[in-house]
């Protein structure tokens, strides 16, 4: 198990020193961070100056290695764009991207299970036709107009709910800001947080549709018919809970997926989360956020997979047989 | 007792009264980027300086009309018989917002900060020998040489509190390079008529007003400041009501936010020119097809495409109106603009086909032109219409379009054959055009002359203009440079931008030439 584990862990530190890597060869063409860092009457010689500090002239190996042995410490340095240290800048935003995520996780879950089952059973129904058709839409329509069009919808025409920002938030912890607490918070989830589950929502919910659907034809559940169970029971106590199985797989490793691809739905709300950051830093190519804020997500990834792969080692036996057996 | 109570009754009289004077008017203002710093002297960037603007004051102001006016100075002037010593008379009564009274030492600190080797702003100040406290009222500016524009370098340099940097440790501009944090970047301490009362970078300032200001209080009371990156969703707030006032309207939307009943849209020029620029040395062009001269350096062709362009198609096509045609790279409110400088031909593209074939290319040439995407109005519309424009008279234009990131180190750095740029001239003077984009390119001079243009005689006569005190002599000579410049149609000049503000209700906010916009100027009708 010890072993199995730090092999892992190992191959995760892999992982990162690779992101690491190619995110820093990526960074040599996105431009020119000093451009974007002076006005337009700078002198040629302060620009080279400011080069020459930042490091920008080291080889590239140099410039690879400051940054590694600084991140292991926590130190991503100061961001080119608003000169406060990037640690800090991440920290402050995480709980905007984190809260979001969760709300939309829980959305698509409920809301794909609920409709899942419900075309799964009602396969024939006019209303299982039309989820269907309208997922197909939900599927194929970007992000970004989704939300502009929900933007034009719910705030500019009803003016129900906001348009973009996070509402009031509450401190609740030293490190935690929360718009959980509030009434223009609370509102202010609803858009971003639809905007972001659209695309999981449907994917679960057409997941549970035909896992639901193979479940329903097998031999135990035309039994339990047999048996003259009750239809409900069949429904949700048999055939729901063997539904679930990869349900709660898929939506576990889709939840880092939610967390690096709020990108475009906080740009587009005006969220205040990481996303949004990484945005406006590509914009100015601040290298120190950019590099944090990609080495955030292959972490959240390396997690994300390291836990599964530990919880596939207990839950599956023949893993472990494979495991003593290479060992 | 009567005495009493006739005390208790007139404060609350005055309580009540203030209670209606002051009623809270707040001004809720979106614009795409936040400030980029609160360290006034860290960044040479303007939203960074609008913002700054609101707590922070300089000495001189710029006014909307582009001229200067009074601000912590009240007045300036060469003192007698030393044309390199400038003399500046401070405002009387002025006090920051920590309670600190404003004086001479307090300039001196900051303009020696602003000219420090880590300040952006040093450049501005790159002429200045000394800063000298004369007495508590007086500030003398020592010159390396006669400077007579200096005051125009001052309207974005702000007045920091001296006693209050030195408590906090930030009587330097913070040296970002050696990953260090500095107070002045999250927190402020200024003479300007707003305080900061909440700060979250990217997402939302609040500043309240400073009762002890020197002026007149203002109509806005409370500012909420929120960046808000997305073209759609900043016009959707306005639309929506849950903001006041937009800066940064893009053209596209200003007939529909016109025709939108409580909204205003104010329209201005902007001090910024959009111009093309071509590789002008010997070297034969990297991207073209003619290998052994450069086609540029012919004066008919360059003459050709001035003829071949369509000024008026891509004021009313892509910029749907919003922007002014111009034959010259300066906006009208700078010295040395004159009208017939600022004429353009009538498109004329058979006569621009026979000056090719007389130039000696009647089947045209390649060339790659570089273009920005993310940085001026419709910058890469603009070049797409002149690829077209350009491919009328046989030359074959390749675009190459980058952010501006990387767009703008290929002109540095000489990369490039043949570019668009957008200029704005903080001086308000033909100078600050010269030195940057005409002058060849050496030393501190010609910084962005991407097409190494290079004329000695031209070179002379800009750099005297940096120590020419007889301004009529001065006038005399930017008037003959631009006319070197025009004759030899040195640049492709396109037009002016054109600032668009949206606000709601009875907010009125006057366009201002550099995008720099005062709350405390506005004005609110019943």
């Amino acid at each position: 198990m010890l072993v199995f584990i730090l092999r892992r862990l190992a191959q995760s530190v892999v992982v990162m020193l690779a992101v690491a890597l190619i995110a820093f060869l990526i960074f040599r063409y996105v431009g020119d961070p000093i451009a974007s860092m002076v006005g337009q009457d700078t002198r040629l010689e302060d620009m080279e100056r400011m080069r020459q500090e930042l490091g920008l002239n080291d080889p590239f190996y140099v410039q690879f290695w400051t940054f590694i042995t600084n991140a292991v410490q926590g130190n991503f340095g100061i961001s080119y764009r608003l000169q406060l240290p990037v640690t800090q800048l991440i920290f402050d935003r995480l709980p905007a991207t984190l809260e979001l995520a969760l709300v939309s996780v829980i959305l698509a879950l409920f809301i794909g299970v609920g409709l899942g089952i419900f075309t799964a059973l009602r396969r024939k129904s006019f209303g299982a036709g039309l989820i269907m058709s309208l997922s197909l839409v939900g599927v194929s329509l970007p992000t970004f107009l989704i939300g502009i069009g929900l933007i034009y919808i719910f705030a500019v025409e009803l003016q129900w709910l906001p348009s973009f920002g996070r509402g009031e938030t509450v401190q609740i912890a030293p490190w935690w800001r929360s718009g959980f607490f509030t009434q223009s918070g609370l509102r202010s989830l609803i858009l971003p947080a639809i905007t972001l589950s659209l695309f999981q929502m449907t994917l679960i919910m057409r997941l549970v549709r035909s896992e639901m659907l193979e479940v329903l034809r097998q031999d135990y559940i035309r039994f339990a018919r047999a048996r003259g169970l009750p239809e409900r029971a069949i429904n949700f106590r048999h055939a729901l809970k063997n539904t679930l199985v990869p349900v709660i797989t898929i939506t576990g490793l889709q939840l880092g997926s939610i967390i690096a691809f709020a990108v475009v739905t906080e740009t587009v709300f005006q969220w205040p989360g990481v996303g949004s950051l990484f945005i406006n830093s590509v914009q100015v190519v601040d290298v120190p956020v950019m590099a944090a804020y990609l080495m955030f997500i292959a972490l959240v990834f390396v997690m994300i997979n390291l836990v599964v792969d530990i919880l596939y080692y207990l839950v599956d036996p023949r893993l472990r047989i494979g495991a003593r057996a290479g060992a | 007792m009567s005495k009493t109570f006739l005390r208790i009754t007139a404060a609350l009289l005055a309580s009540t009264m203030l209670v209606t004077g002051a009623s809270a008017e707040t001004v809720r203002w979106a614009r795409s980027s936040d400030a980029l710093t609160l360290d006034p002297h860290s960044q040479n960037q303007g939203v960074t300086h609008n913002f700054a603007h609101h707590i922070y004051e300089t000495l001189v102001n710029r006014e909307v009309d582009g001229s200067l006016s009074p601000r912590l100075a009240t007045e300036w002037a060469t003192k007698e018989g030393e044309p390199n010593v400038w003399v500046f008379t401070l405002r009387e009564g002025v006090t920051f917002h920590n309670g600190n009274p404003f004086t001479a030492e307090d300039v001196v600190f900051s303009l020696d900060r602003a000219r420090s080797e880590k300040s952006n702003m040093r450049q501005l100040h790159a002429d200045v020998a000394s800063v000298v406290a004369v007495d508590d009222l007086t500030v003398e500016v020592h010159m390396n040489g006669p400077s007579p524009l200096y005051p125009n370098n001052l309207t974005n340099t702000f007045i920091m509190d001296k006693e209050w940097s030195e408590e906090n440790n930030v009587t330097e501009v913070q040296d970002y390079a050696a990953g260090e944090d500095n107070y002045a970047v999250r927190n402020t301490n200024g003479t300007g008529p707003y305080i900061l009362a909440e700060r979250e970078p990217d997402v939302r300032s609040r500043l309240t007003v400073f009762e002890g200001h020197w002026a007149d209080a203002p109509a806005v009371t409370e500012i909420v400041f929120l960046p808000i990156t997305e073209n759609a969703t900043r016009i959707a707030a306005l639309l929506s009501g849950e903001v006041d006032f937009v800066q940064d309207v893009p053209v596209q939307d200003i007939e529909r936010l016109q025709s939108t009943d409580g909204i205003t849209v104010t329209t201005g020029a902007e001090n910024r020119s959009i111009y093309f620029a071509y590789r002008m040395d010997d070297a034969p062009l990297r991207s073209s097809n003619v290998t052994d001269v450069n086609p540029f350096q012919n004066p008919l062709v360059r003459e050709a495409i001035h003829l071949a362009v369509d000024r008026d198609a891509i004021q009313r096509v892509v910029m749907r109106g919003q922007s002014v045609p111009t034959g010259i790279v300066v906006p009208p409110f700078v010295n040395g603009w004159t009208e017939e400088l600022d004429a353009y031909p009538a498109t004329d593209v058979a006569r621009a086909r026979e000056l090719m074939a007389e130039a000696g290319y009647p089947d045209g040439f390649t060339v790659t032109l570089d273009t920005p995407n993310n940085r001026y109005v419709n910058d890469e519309a603009i070049s797409q219409a002149l690829v077209n424009f350009l491919g009328q008279i046989g030359i074959q234009v390749t675009l190459a379009s980058r952010p501006v990131a990387q767009h703008s180190p290929l002109i540095t750095a000489n990369e490039t054959d043949f570019y668009m740029l957008g200029w704005g001239v903080p001086t308000f003077d033909s100078a600050y055009n010269f030195n940057d984009l005409i002058h060849s390119k050496e030393g501190s001079y010609g910084a962005y002359n991407g097409g190494l243009y290079s004329n000695p005689e031209v070179d002379a006569m800009i750099e005297s203009l940096g120590t020419e005190v007889d301004l009529d002599v001065r006038n005399a000579t930017i008037a003959a440079i631009w006319e070197i410049i025009q004759a030899e149609r040195m640049v492709l000049p396109i037009h002016n931008q054109v600032l668009a503000y949206a606000t709601r209700g009875n907010l009125e906010v006057a366009v201002h030439p550099e995008n720099q916009p005062l709350l405390n100027t506005v004005t609110i009708s019943d």
